[in-house]
């Protein structure tokens, strides 16, 4: 008995301008398993899943489902054919409660013209119940948590009778309990017969979820792999091509002066409420200090604070021994911080802007890149050229467009920019957020470059194995105050319980 | 990486701002979308001639062509026929070079980001202004005079606008309704000034509302053509420099790097160090400027006093704004954009329109049916990139290549 593969991508051929996305791509989905699609930034994983989504109309090949070759020419033709997609960024209405962005489109009705709406709500009830996806249909969107609105997009899928769920980078935007929360659906989406393609770059999450991995590498497809037997270098080396250090060497670190002095920061946040209660630490040159803690404890609002973007309301923030609390953003980077902010695309680069614009991003002010107003851009972009082959930039020259390269790459550009400007202090907040193996090792890379190169280095984010890979010294924020400090061989353990709170009742935010 | 990478620009294009919109209109139509929006323009208008009066539109452009003078181009027109094109054509050229300066000033003010719908207000200060220093002064030697006159007067058109501009930076108020707010106070500053007992009213002839006509030291001079029947001034090297200038200022100072910085993405450009509020105001001024350079233009140029029909009746700075939109906001764009619809003025007025062809009063109101198609048109920009898009899909679909079977 050959089972026919519920779905079946023969040599599936995608070409845009200059580039090959997907080549010659074979695949085949078994019914009712848990199937991740695995691949760097850039390696075609989401165009894929798009082919089979009905956004792209590929180039060549031919798509399967039970056996049978469809055309699938759109989103809609898709749903029909039962394939459902999350992507990462939803489409919510944040206005419509959860039932009401659930059945939009295909809304029951009276006498086919009036929302049913109680019809939809228990509609969306006995769904929820069916799939074990805890949702509650009268909220507004704006109002629920991430994890819960994730569900409610899988909920859509579901209503429209999809019994192949694509999930594109899904983990991306939980927290580390959310996710687990989220295997625990998939699971047991895949005990009710569904059938999950989950696309991911994250090695650790592949070998917990997955049946069978799939890996592309820069359009074409490498190999498939069942989960026994399957480990993290392994994959890595697939994803790559090349052997990958998944654990950053360095040498043991050396603290010397302190070139940060943080003394009882207090904050409010952007509704009013106190968000830093009165931090205070200190980062030394020679050192990676990272701060770990679930999200929105008031890390957001410390770093805006340092770099001058955020009015403090009390404290001091010293760098090099001068006070900087109080002055403009464009003075805090000239006393010496260094900013690799947040979010790359919206705060980090210009998107319009050529790479040689956004590596000068504070230094056009500057000679020699400008003189009494004037610009040169002819030095801009010298300049450009060679910090864009020291930091091992691709995608593209000066002149191109931020928003053409990778986002790896891109965030290569906010590093080379901020590095070269040698800071005595480089802050560096969630820098590997989104990025793929490959740029990842690159990052951890350059940061350990800064930390021996005597810089003070201040690491803010939510992926814990960053932080112990990374630190010198681990800070844990809590509602806004640092409440414990510990060496680098502290346990996930300890450091999970003292970010929420050290054992204190925490309730799960849904 | 290639192109609709949804990774890499969707960020940015989730909440896309005007700024990037028109910069991703310029990126996939290049020159070619303005034409189509043009072409499509001149299209619906000469439906409209056609429907509503039965006439054949392609004559009735064709005559206004005749009025617009732009056969002077075309070496092998001469005698008398060149000479009437030749004096069209100075009227055509007197009405765009105000057309380019307030076209500046609607582009300069897109490029940080902002609509400066204000336009037209910026432009009346201008005037105001200019008339005013054009009276004063009469016994200054004649470069010294007019420099003064139109430095004021702009100036003044800056102050106007960075009013505007400061309320922005400050309390966040939205330009474009400060803007238009600001546009009628001007009108009405105006026409109290100039209207009968107005304080600029001429005080030896009260009968008329408008002003004293300025000194002959502020006038200026006329470099092709008769003067006495208005033909062009250099006025036209004004708006030539300052296309010039609007490209250095953006592209080669720092001052213009901030500004396009804050155009893309305010929010980056906060982090790198740049005052995001100082770039508004500061985009704004500079928007004025320009928009009351062409109000002092004009009144040393040709009008030579401040009247209050002129006041009241004046659209350039609105029309400014569809030269802007279709120049794509460029130095380049906004010469073509600005000859077009002066061009078309020109061409419509009563005096060049034949009119056993088309009626005058109605010429004039074709071409605003057409500004606004144009504006129009390139608000909705998606309709011709889609156009255009579709231009291209349907070339690749008849190319050959394996193709899925349609489901059985």
């Amino acid at each position: 008995m050959a089972d026919v593969p519920v779905l079946e991508l023969r040599s599936i051929t995608k070409r845009f301008p200059g580039v090959v996305a997907n080549d010659h791509i074979d695949l085949a989905l078994e019914r009712g398993e848990v199937h991740a699609l695995l691949g760097e930034n850039g390696a075609g994983k989401s165009t894929l899943m798009n082919v089979v989504y009905g956004l792209y109309r590929p180039d060549e090949g031919e798509i399967r489902i039970d056996g049978k070759p469809v055309s699938i020419g759109s989103a809609r033709e898709a749903i029909k054919q039962g394939i459902g997609m999350v992507h990462q960024h939803f489409m919510l209405i944040p206005v419509m409660t959860v039932a009401e962005n659930i059945v939009l489109a295909s809304e029951p009705t009276h006498a086919g013209v009036l929302l049913d709406y109680d019809d939809a709500v228990r509609r969306v009830r006995a769904l929820s119940e069916q799939f074990g996806l805890a949702v509650d249909p009268e909220a507004r969107v704006q109002d629920i948590g991430v994890g819960q609105e994730q569900r409610v997009e899988i909920l859509k899928a579901l209503y429209r009778g999809a019994h192949i769920l694509i999930l594109d980078e899904p983990t991306a935007v939980l927290t580390p309990h959310e996710a687990l929360e989220l295997f625990e659906i998939i699971r047991g989406l895949k005990d009710q017969g569904k059938t999950i393609v989950f696309i991911t770059h994250k090695l650790k999450e592949v070998l917990e979820i997955a049946d069978r991995i799939t890996v592309l590498r820069r359009g074409k497809k490498i190999e498939t792999v069942a989960r026994a037997g399957a480990d993290e270098a392994g994959l890595a080396r697939l994803m790559v091509g090349r052997e990958v250090l998944l654990r950053v060497e360095k040498k043991p670190s050396d603290p010397g002066e302190p070139l940060l002095d943080v003394r009882d920061l207090r904050v409010l946040d952007s509704r009013g409420l106190e968000a830093v209660r009165g931090v205070s630490f200190q980062a030394r040159e020679g050192e990676i200090v990272g701060i770990a803690g679930v999200d929105g404890n008031g890390q957001t609002e410390l770093i805006d604070a340092l770099a001058g973007l955020r009015r403090a309301q009390s404290g001091h923030v010293l760098i090099r021994g001068n006070e900087v609390l109080g002055e403009t953003p464009s003075e805090v980077l000239d006393r010496g911080l260094g900013h690799i902010p947040e979010d790359r695309q919206r705060r980090g680069l210009v998107l319009e802007f050529s790479l040689a614009e956004n590596l000068a991003l504070h230094d056009y002010d500057h000679s020699p890149i400008s003189r009494v107003g004037w610009l040169f851009p002819r030095r801009m972009i010298e300049r450009a050229r060679r910090l864009l082959k020291d930091f091992d930039v691709r995608g593209g020259g000066p002149n191109t467009r931020a928003a053409a390269l990778s986002g790896g790459n891109q965030q290569k550009v906010v590093i080379a920019r901020e590095v070269a400007r040698d800071p005595s202090v480089l802050v560096a907040a969630q820098p590997t957020r989104g990025l793929d193996v490959g740029a990842i090792e690159y990052v951890h890379r350059r940061l350990v470059e800064a930390r021996d190169d005597r810089k003070a280095v201040l690491l803010v984010s939510l992926e814990l194995d960053e932080i112990l890979s990374l630190s010198d010294r681990i800070l844990v924020i809590y509602e806004g105050s640092l409440v414990a400090e510990y060496g680098p061989d502290v346990t996930e353990e300890e450091l999970g319980i003292a970010m929420t709170g050290g054992g204190r009742e925490q309730e799960a935010i849904a | 990486m290639g192109p609709p990478e949804p990774e890499a620009g969707e960020s940015a294009l989730g909440a896309p701002s005007v700024a990037a919109r028109l910069a991703l209109y310029q990126r996939a139509g290049g020159i070619v979308t303005p034409l189509i929006t043009a072409a499509l323009a001149f299209a619906v208008g000469g439906l409209v001639v056609l429907a509503s009066t039965g006439k054949n539109p392609i004559g009735t452009y064709h005559a206004i062509f005749n009025g617009t003078g732009l056969e002077w181009l075309f070496p092998w027109v001469s005698g008398a026929a060149r000479v009437q094109a030749a004096y069209n054509l100075q009227q055509t050229l007197l009405v765009t070079v105000p057309l380019v300066l307030t076209g500046l000033a609607v582009a300069f003010a897109f490029r940080c980001g902002l609509f400066n719908i204000g336009g037209q207000g910026q432009y009346i200060i201008g005037s105001i202004v200019g008339v005013q220093m054009g009276i004063w002064f009469a016994g200054m030697p004649k470069p010294a005079h007019i420099v003064l006159a139109i430095v004021v007067a702009s100036c003044a058109g800056a102050l106007w606008a960075g009013i505007a501009g400061f309320l922005r930076a400050t309390v966040g108020a939205h330009e474009v309704i400060t803007t238009i707010m600001l546009n009628w106070i001007a009108l009405w500053i105006g026409s109290y000034l100039v209207g009968f007992g107005g304080p600029l009213q001429n005080p030896h002839d009260n009968s008329i509302p408008a002003t004293a006509d300025i000194a002959t030291s502020a006038k200026l001079p006329v470099f092709w053509g008769d003067p006495v029947l208005q033909g062009l001034h250099i006025g036209f090297f004004v708006a030539l420099a300052a296309l010039v200038a609007f490209w250095i200022i953006l592209n080669r100072t720092t001052l213009g790097y901030e500004v396009r910085a804050v155009g893309f993405n305010p929010e980056a450009a906060r982090y790198g160090g740049i005052g995001v509020g100082r770039s508004y105001f500061t985009a704004m001024a500079i928007s004025g400027f320009f928009a009351g350079l062409a109000g002092a233009i004009d009144l040393l140029g040709w009008e030579f006093h401040l009247d209050l029909t002129v006041v009241q009746g004046s659209q350039i700075g609105f029309v400014g704004i569809a030269v802007a939109l279709l120049g794509r906001n460029s130095s380049i764009g906004i010469v073509f954009s600005a000859l077009l619809f002066g061009a078309l003025l020109t061409g419509t007025s009563t005096r060049a329109l034949d009119p056993s062809v088309f009626q005058p009063e109605l010429a004039g109101n074709l071409t605003r049916i057409i500004q606004g198609l144009v504006v129009l048109f390139v608000g909705a920009d998606v309709i011709v990139l889609y156009l255009w898009q579709a231009r291209r899909k349907l070339r690749a679909r008849t190319r050959p290549g394996v193709q899925p079977e349609p489901s059985a």
